[in-house]
């Protein structure tokens, strides 16, 4: 499965930057929701995973990953683009549609557990929401993030959280993946105008 | 982004890119079970159609429904156009409506163009006189690269009445922009003399069918216009057809993975014959759902965002 790159990683000008997971710090969260995935579905029956992109997705193929490497348990996983259904598309410049895949199977009357790498204003997910309504009626759905920031805009929460943060609402988290960026970590820029 | 689509000459080779591969996520939405998408919610998209036309009307229509947003279809039959309205004040009026986008069919080559100094929303031509027909050349450049996996390098012959035809025009001018190699086929009185020059370097010119077919990767056949018949082009309709129609024999002396192109509507026995317009080669139908997803693609980068 091929996801994009991101273009960029890196802010403009140097801010105060502070490592929050290193790289063993994530694999060691991956693992950890991993098997709380495993705790809470009871063996992850009927589940599916689907990675927001552009990072949830290889956290979902990882998080599959690791799932079977503990209770050699395949779980599918799928790629749910939100774009066409974010609530900010007008406001800013079009914005490029990438790729929806679901598992063969689907996720009708499945549990769905969204996969995305930072949990912010909850807009993002709200969109997945969205989404997965004109796809399917999952049984349940689910919400596995690597970071929590807060700063909710909209009732919702995460199920599964590798880390919570908190964060000022200047500050920025950026999360870097081997797949998308070349290595792993989770940094928190200070408040700097960008 | 581009804020009008006039022209097949308006897309760089990264733009006609991006509009595919929407198209191909366009194209999945056609598959499920809800095939609605809310990324126009509140966009109102105007066809205002001043010539007949079914397929790309309806396939506007649906393009701009899949993507909810409101659609209000103008023919001029049984419009102020039939009381002498001018096109400059049906523009105004649209205006004043609030159309985000005009798609527009005229019978009068460069409508669109003036149409788009009127209006402040996005103008999409559906078909203008002879001139072009952007959407149609997309949605077959779309058919050509999911049927062959690829369009740089292709060896497309577009075969017919190259004059009269918008569609041969667009072809042209974006198929040589991603790549591919054209010819056009077809009697010396319908293919202008200069065209290939002026549309786009590389362009070839073919007086006989027979001699490009073993090496074509897709044929695209033009309808020929009925009502040009008396116009002495050539001088019969079965005398066309045995020079310049695809019937089945010509059909196998195709390579085994080309492809029969059609835009419709078709005159069966005159340009091609039902043996290879119902055969598998023949994208002819396949051609009609891309358009859908082609024209959802178009509508979408072009409102989707506050280009403007």
């Amino acid at each position: 499965m091929a996801y994009p790159t991101a273009a960029h990683s890196s802010p403009p000008r140097q801010p105060s930057v502070k490592v929050i997971l290193s790289s063993v710090d994530v694999q060691r969260v991956v693992d950890r929701i991993a098997h709380q995935i495993l705790e809470k579905t009871q063996g992850a029956a009927d589940t599916v995973l689907l990675g927001i992109p552009t990072r949830g997705v290889p956290l979902a193929q990882r998080l599959a990953a690791r799932i079977n490497a503990f209770e050699g348990i395949s779980v599918p996983v799928g790629v749910l683009d939100i774009t066409l259904y974010r609530d900010d598309l007008r406001r800013n410049a079009t914005r490029a549609v990438g790729p929806t895949q679901l598992p063969p199977d689907g996720i009708d009357g499945m549990r769905v557990i969204l996969v995305d790498d930072v949990l912010f204003s909850g807009r993002s997910v709200r969109a997945a929401l969205d989404a997965l309504g004109d796809l399917g009626r999952p049984a349940f759905v689910q919400l596995a993030v690597l970071v929590d920031r807060g700063h909710r805009q909209l009732p919702i929460r995460a199920d599964y959280v590798g880390k919570n943060i908190p964060t000022a609402l200047a500050e920025s988290v950026k999360v870097t993946l081997a797949e998308t960026d070349g290595s792993d970590e989770v940094r928190l820029y200070g408040e700097v105008a960008r | 982004m581009i804020r009008h689509l006039l022209s097949g000459a308006d897309l760089d080779a990264d733009t006609a890119t991006q509009i595919l591969d929407t198209a191909a996520e366009m194209a999945a939405v056609s598959g499920r079970e809800v095939k609605k998408l809310p990324a126009l919610r509140g966009r109102t998209v105007v066809n205002l159609f001043y010539e007949d036309s079914t397929r790309t009307r309806i396939s506007f229509e649906a393009a701009a429904k899949r993507l909810s947003a409101d659609v209000i279809n103008f023919s001029a039959k049984g419009s102020s156009v039939a009381k002498g309205e001018s096109l400059k004040d049906t523009a105004l009026t649209l205006q004043a409506m609030g159309a985000d986008a005009v798609v527009v069919r005229h019978p009068a080559s460069g409508a669109p163009h003036r149409l788009a100094d009127w209006v402040d929303g996005s103008v999409v031509n559906a078909g203008d006189g002879t001139h072009e027909h952007p959407t149609q050349a997309l949605l077959d450049a779309y058919t050509m690269r999911s049927r062959l996996g690829r369009l740089a390098g292709l060896s497309v012959a577009v075969v017919g009445d190259v004059l009269h035809s918008r569609v041969a025009r667009s072809n042209v001018l974006l198929l040589s922009t991603l790549g591919a190699k054209v010819t056009l086929v077809g009697p010396p009185t319908l293919i202008p003399l200069d065209i290939a020059a002026a549309l786009a370097p590389g362009t070839d010119v073919c007086y006989d069918l027979d001699a490009v077919l073993p090496s074509a990767d897709v044929v695209m056949m033009l309808r020929v216009q009925r009502e040009r018949m008396g116009d002495s082009y050539f001088p019969s309709a079965r005398e066309y057809a045995r020079r310049y129609g695809l019937d089945g024999s010509r059909m196998a002396r195709l390579p085994e993975h080309a492809i029969v192109m059609h835009p419709g509507p078709m005159n069966r026995g005159m340009e091609i014959t039902p043996e290879v317009a119902d055969s598998p080669r023949s994208t002819i139908v396949e051609q009609v759902a891309n358009g859908v997803s082609v024209r959802m693609a178009v509508l979408y980068l072009l409102l989707g965002g506050n280009n403007r």
